[in-house]
């Protein structure tokens, strides 16, 4: 079944028994994201300590694609340094933006690697990428809170 | 099984007016199609239906033989063009049952019919234009909770550009419109009632007569937002007695780019116009122009002449078929869907759960399952449905959703066709069960 591709296992679990959901205290930047053609919606908050993301925390509603993203991306990021957090955002996006020709780095990306099937439906494309929006919009909010700079880079997505 | 016998002098169901349902799908060459190796299964008319080889044939006939500008040419080939596209204004006069041909203006859609009027509004308020155009701080318009975003954004604009309060109509939880404030609701201060003649998520059909009734016992117009309706069933604008009506080609057989706003003689000319440009004008010098008369008035630059004759074809199409029988033809796939998708464990429908007082076209939420992931299922299967909010988020947020999933059905659409959406639903529960 072609389906298959897109409905990874992986995927399946991450939306069923989501890592790290619900909103947490304390976070010193926050983000709402809303992907206007379908109404999925995800708020994010992050706590940044010294360059740390000490807690990324999440809540939302939306496909299974969107929603186990989240829960893939907190694994990802929770406890890194902010660039090594924006790495990954890079890594993440460039997997799921291209259009199947981009290699998934494991080692990177983790579970993040079962998104790879996304690439092929370009209708999806937003709803992977939704959290972590958010977690961008929510990072620079945060970092000047915390004194650091966020987003020398563009993000990698178009 | 026991036969329901309807005694005889009654009407019976075998005089319900029917059409060859295999000999239309035959006119339809993307029914031929596959999808991820499965037979196309259509369920997304609503949205926009598919074409007949007449209409495109019309389309392409048009481009090839008889293409030229209309109304400036004294050319063979301009006359033909000219003839053709005016015929095209004839035949959907006569399709909605308009008094006159001149009361059809032609625009790209029905969105833009729509906002064809609320700058009618706009601009007769600018230039102290017909009083029944005119809108002051304190004026209302009034909506339904239903609308599509066509028919919500225009009236928001203009509320804000003349500071007029826009209000709205509720939505019961069976999906039918509360008029019970109806007296409260349209009053003195209500200059215009604008609402969807059919919803295109609900798939309610309005009782208009009642509504219409008050909104001319205190003067103000009434426009329906029909875009879901003329494709569907029978709509004769004169029995009806509203003032305005919206409606697109792309929804009923016809190519995209080409829409309706029809409007009561009297009303079109009282309007000011919206696009100033060719065509629009009676005369023009460098400091002053005076217009045409409706509908020329309301059609500035070249028109989309091939996509109107086209519009034409996709009339004789469904004036051949008959409405009567297209509305029950989607009746009883309504029934059958309906009964079939009641069925299935786990499934909530938004809007009337009977087929009585709406059409064919059905939202509903798998429990558990976002509408998304159900789409995209099914699609694999062959099986193409809307997801998501369909231009309509007040309704969706109405029942406390983001999203639905929504089938709906035209003259093509078979019990088969259902059967197999039925089937992928039950493989959507298995993937996500």
């Amino acid at each position: 079944m072609q389906f298959d591709q897109l409905y990874q296992e992986i995927i399946l679990d991450h939306y069923k028994r989501p890592h790290g959901r619900g909103l947490r205290d304390p976070f010193n930047g926050s983000a709402h994201q809303v992907n206007p053609t379908c109404g999925d919606e995800i708020d994010i908050r992050v706590q940044l300590e010294d360059g740390v993301l000490a807690d990324v925390s999440y809540d939302g509603a939306g496909c299974s694609i969107s929603q186990a993203s989240a829960s893939v991306l907190f694994d990802l990021v929770e406890g890194r340094k902010v660039d090594d957090a924006m790495a990954r955002f890079e890594a993440f996006s460039a997997l799921v933006g291209g259009r199947g020709a981009a290699e998934p780095d494991e080692e990177l990306l983790e579970d993040g690697v079962a998104f790879a099937g996304v690439a092929k439906y370009p209708a999806r494309v937003k709803c992977a990428l939704l959290p972590w929006m958010a977690l961008k919009a929510a990072l620079v909010e945060a970092a000047a809170a915390d004194g650091q700079v966020v987003g020398a880079t563009d993000g990698g997505t178009k | 099984m026991t036969e329901l016998l309807i005694p005889s002098g009654m009407p019976q169901y075998a005089d319900a007016p029917r059409f060859d349902v295999a000999k239309v799908r035959a006119d339809f060459p993307i029914l031929d199609r596959t999808i991820n190796g499965h037979p196309l299964v259509y369920l997304d008319s609503a949205n926009t239906s598919q074409k007949p080889r007449q209409v495109i044939d019309a389309l392409n006939a048009h481009l090839a033989e008889h293409n030229a500008n209309v109304s400036r040419s004294v050319h063979t080939l301009g006359t033909e063009s000219t003839a053709a596209y005016e015929g095209a204004r004839a035949k959907v006069a006569a399709f909605i049952g308009a008094q006159s041909a001149d009361e059809v203006v032609f625009t790209k859609n029905s969105t833009e019919a729509l906002n064809l009027l609320a700058y009618a509004f706009s601009n007769a308020t600018a230039t102290g234009g017909d009083p029944r155009f005119v809108l002051r701080e304190g004026d209302e318009i009034v909506i339904s909770e239903m609308e599509h975003h066509s028919n919500i954004v225009p009236w928001q604009m203009l509320c804000e550009r003349t500071g007029a309060t826009l209000r709205w109509f509720g939505v019961t939880d069976e999906g039918r419109l509360d008029v019970s404030n109806l007296d409260e609701l349209v009053n003195e201060r209500t200059k215009l009632v604008s609402i969807a003649h059919m919803s295109n998520t609900l798939g309610t059909v309005n009782s208009i007569s009642v509504i219409r009734q008050r909104a001319h016992q205190v003067g103000a117009l009434i426009a329906l937002d029909a875009s879901q309706s003329v494709p569907h069933l029978p709509v004769d604008v004169t029995a009806m007695d509203v003032d305005f009506i919206a409606f697109t080609g792309h929804k009923m057989l016809g190519p995209t780019g080409i829409g309706v706003l029809w409007g009561r003689s009297e009303l079109l000319h009282a309007m000011p116009p919206v696009l100033g440009g060719g065509s629009m004008i009676e005369t023009v010098t460098l400091t002053k122009t005076t217009y045409a008369a409706p509908p020329a008035r309301f059609e500035a630059g070249t028109p989309p002449i091939a996509e109107a004759v086209a519009l034409g074809a996709a009339v004789d199409y469904l004036s051949a078929l008959g409405m009567d029988a297209v509305q029950w033809h989607e009746k009883e796939l309504t029934a059958y869907a309906l009964d079939a998708l009641c069925g299935i464990e786990g499934v909530r429908i938004f809007g009337p759960n009977v087929p009585v007082g709406r059409g064919g076209t059905i939202s509903f939420a798998l429990d558990g399952v976002h509408p998304h992931d159900v789409g995209q299922i099914l699609d694999d299967l062959g099986v193409e449905v809307r997801v998501g909010h369909h231009c309509a988020r007040p309704i969706c947020q109405r029942y406390g959703v983001a999203a639905m999933t929504r089938a709906s059905f035209y003259i093509y659409t078979t019990t088969d066709e259902i059967d197999a959406m039925v089937r992928g639903l039950e493989q959507v529960k298995k993937v996500f069960g």
